[in-house]
């Protein structure tokens, strides 16, 4: 039986990607075959309702699967994860010259996130303005810069136009993943030393690629140990491993969500049984 | 040894601080690790990023003897990975081509090391005997510096005036020169985007050689129009003849057919135009181009020589080719008539009937010459003379 997986379309090269991984998959006995959606939400109710046996994951999509599943009697496990999933962070940044020296001097402000289902843009730096003592939408003025919503942040739009509002002086700070403030720096974006990181979150994972437990067990194994076996040395691979951002394939793991999973409850974004609630969501 | 610490200084992922890193990575085998420290408030988080793009770990301080670094990374091994098995696309100089790159060498420099992978652009002359001649590197060589510019070279000035029917008889043999140029411009032009790049000179002699007929159809019609007039007929014919040239997808044949009977005929063609012609403007543009073509024609006969020396079954693939096209073109009627009599005219130079017997008689005597050029080259790429003489005859009527 073909080991079904989904994934999200939120740019063309997944198409080459996972047709890329197919045909290796394929010639190394993996009957594997992949469908792809517009938004994580379908996605994930697929998968928990039976229809994939895998889903490529956005974290906010695994939390959810996770939260579906439980509602149903039935469970999802992170099988892999790309070394640049684990252990990433956000950061608030302000301009060079802004008279904020801590999260607290932003009291009163403006604050730029990205798409209102970004994980790293909005959801866990809402979450962080809040353990640090701002309400968003109370002691701090949120806009968002809603690009690409139901891709779960996957598209950069929505924090590219953040920081471009933050050097414009629209918003007294914006929140963006470390990994985008290195690439709007280097890539001109953000000119040299126009900004100052104001704080960082704690560490975080991102993506997962989520199984089901009504998937095929021997599959799944084998989707995993192959998917782990992947080597940057192997030219065939090397360019699809680029186009999707990882040097290699590690274990999943599930410690890396918290922060995720307390700004859905604080935001109401699913509620415990998956279901989507949030205002203003509409994937 | 106690791990290397690396400063930064002042200097930010935000203005090239990775180049640092990189190149203290390099020295380090993969497992090791690298202190790195500076005085920009957002290392940590820029190496970070930078780090798990690129495939190493980092982390922070942990005991004392941590703490005169900010961060510490533990070396990965994808830029190594990458590189693992690269490979040098052969030499850079002509005497290092290898008989058959690979595919994914591409569009990369000879010589270059080529990572693994990657696409494989479809150059399908792809073998050393399909598109090499030794002569090839020199040929390139005194094509580059033979380059002339169409608006210096020619005295475009120069004062003159023709008989009427004179000039329209050298517009006449203009427009041909131009339709002729313009197969030649394209026969080359198509071949070279189909060379492995890795056969350099001979992608960069075909395109000097494209340049060469561009600058050919320049001069032709500007010697055309000299009068102010029109140009002259395009003959269903000619272009039939022109047309077989450009669907020939063999290097060897299309180089055969084109450079070695076309091109060479043209020759014989220049320099009758360049003795005959009844102006200085005339005899200047024939004679630029005829230099061209001898190097044109000197490519396509060293190729063949070279691929004859390697396949013997060569010879009999030619004469095929030109049967081939003799017969396609059977039916037509070969050349404009507007152009031979053009010639003749031309030849003549004036309307009694002494002078168009001599311009008869002149053009009959080019022909002859031409027909003694092919079978002269023929012979030399080992025809016997009987046979020579046999595709000579079966060569368009065209001339190209
Ligand atoms: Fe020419
Ligand atoms: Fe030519």
């Amino acid at each position: 039986m073909t080991l079904l997986m989904g994934g999200v379309a939120y740019d063309p090269k997944v198409v080459t990607i996972w047709a890329g991984f197919r045909d290796w998959l394929r010639a190394h006995d993996l009957d594997y075959d992949f469908v792809l959606y517009s938004n994580y939400e379908r996605q994930a109710e697929d998968l928990v309702a039976g229809r994939l046996d895998a889903a490529w994951n956005s974290p906010l999509a695994w939390l959810r699967c996770e939260r579906l599943a439980a509602a149903a009697g039935r469970r999802v496990d992170p099988l892999v994860m790309r070394d640049t999933d684990r252990d990433l962070t956000s950061v608030l940044l302000v301009r060079a010259d802004s008279g904020c020296a801590t999260v607290a001097d932003l009291k009163g402000r403006t604050v730029a996130l990205g798409a209102v289902d970004s994980p790293q843009a909005t959801l866990i730096p809402a979450t962080f303005l809040r353990r640090e003592g701002l309400v968003p939408g109370e002691d701090v003025t949120i806009r968002r810069f809603d690009v690409g919503v139901g891709l779960h942040g996957d598209h950069i739009g929505g924090e590219r136009d953040a920081v471009r509002a933050l050097l414009a002086g629209e918003v007294d700070a914006a929140a963006v993943v470390d990994a985008n403030h290195l690439l709007f720096g280097q890539e001109g974006t953000l000119p040299p030393g126009s900004t100052r990181v104001l704080a960082q979150t704690p560490p975080y994972d991102h993506c997962n690629m989520t199984v089901v437990d009504t998937a095929p067990e021997e599959p799944v194994r084998r989707f995993g140990e192959l998917l782990l076996s992947m080597s940057y040395a192997d030219p065939a691979m090397r360019p699809l491993l680029d186009l999707e951002g990882l040097s290699r394939w590690e274990d999943g793991r599930t410690g890396g969500y918290g922060a995720l999973a307390v700004a859905v409850d604080e935001t109401g974004f699913y509620d415990a049984e998956g279901r989507v609630t949030a205002p203003e969501y509409v994937p | 040894m106690a791990p290397r610490v690396l400063d930064l200084r002042g200097l930010s992922f935000e203005s090239g601080a990775h180049l640092l890193v990189q190149r203290a990575l390099r020295d380090l085998a993969p497992g090791q690790r690298l202190g790195v420290t500076g005085a920009d408030p957002a290392l940590e988080v820029h190496l970070r990023a930078w780090c798990r793009r690129h495939g190493h770990r980092v982390r922070s301080p942990e005991t004392e003897g941590e703490r005169d670094a900010r961060a510490w990374i533990e070396r990965g091994s994808a830029d190594l990975d990458r590189w693992a098995d690269a490979e040098r696309a052969g030499g850079p100089s002509a005497a290092d081509t290898v008989a058959t790159p690979p595919g994914h060498w591409g569009l990369a420099a000879r010589g270059a090391l080529v990572e693994s992978g990657g696409p494989e652009p479809p150059f399908d002359l792809n073998h050393r005997d399909l598109v090499w001649a030794e002569i090839a590197p020199s040929l390139y060589r005194h094509a580059a510096s033979a380059q002339w510019d169409p608006e210096t070279a020619v005295d475009w000035g120069s004062e003159f005036a023709l008989p009427d029917e004179i000039e329209r008889a050298v517009v006449q043999v203009m427009t041909y020169l131009v339709e002729n140029e313009q197969a030649a411009l394209v026969v080359p032009a198509r071949l070279l985007a189909r060379i492995h790049p890795h056969f350099r000179e001979v992608m960069q002699l075909l395109a000097v050689q494209a340049a060469d007929e561009a600058r050919h159809v320049d001069v032709f019609t500007r010697r055309a129009l000299l009068s102010g007039g029109e140009l002259g007929t395009s003959s269903v014919s000619g272009r039939e003849s022109l047309e077989t040239l450009l669907t020939e997808p063999d290097f060897s044949l299309a180089s055969f057919l084109l450079s070695v009977l076309g091109e060479g005929s043209f020759l014989n063609l220049l320099e009758f135009l360049d003795t005959n012609a009844p102006d200085p403007v005339t005899r200047q543009v024939t004679a630029l181009a005829r230099r061209d073509e001898a190097r044109h024609v000197a490519f396509g006969v060293a190729h063949l020589h070279h691929q004859s020396t390697l396949d013997p079954a060569l010879r009999s693939r030619l004469r095929a080719a030109v049967e081939r096209r003799h017969d396609s073109l059977q039916d037509t009627a070969g050349l404009n008539q507007d152009v031979f009599d053009s010639l003749v005219v031309l030849a003549a130079g004036e309307w009694t009937p002494d002078a168009i017997a001599r311009g008869w008689e002149k053009v009959r005597k080019l022909q002859e010459e031409m027909d003694d050029g092919r079978q002269r080259r023929l012979v030399h790429l080992g025809f016997p003379g009987d046979e020579a003489a046999e595709l000579s005859r079966l060569h368009t009527r065209n001339f190209m």
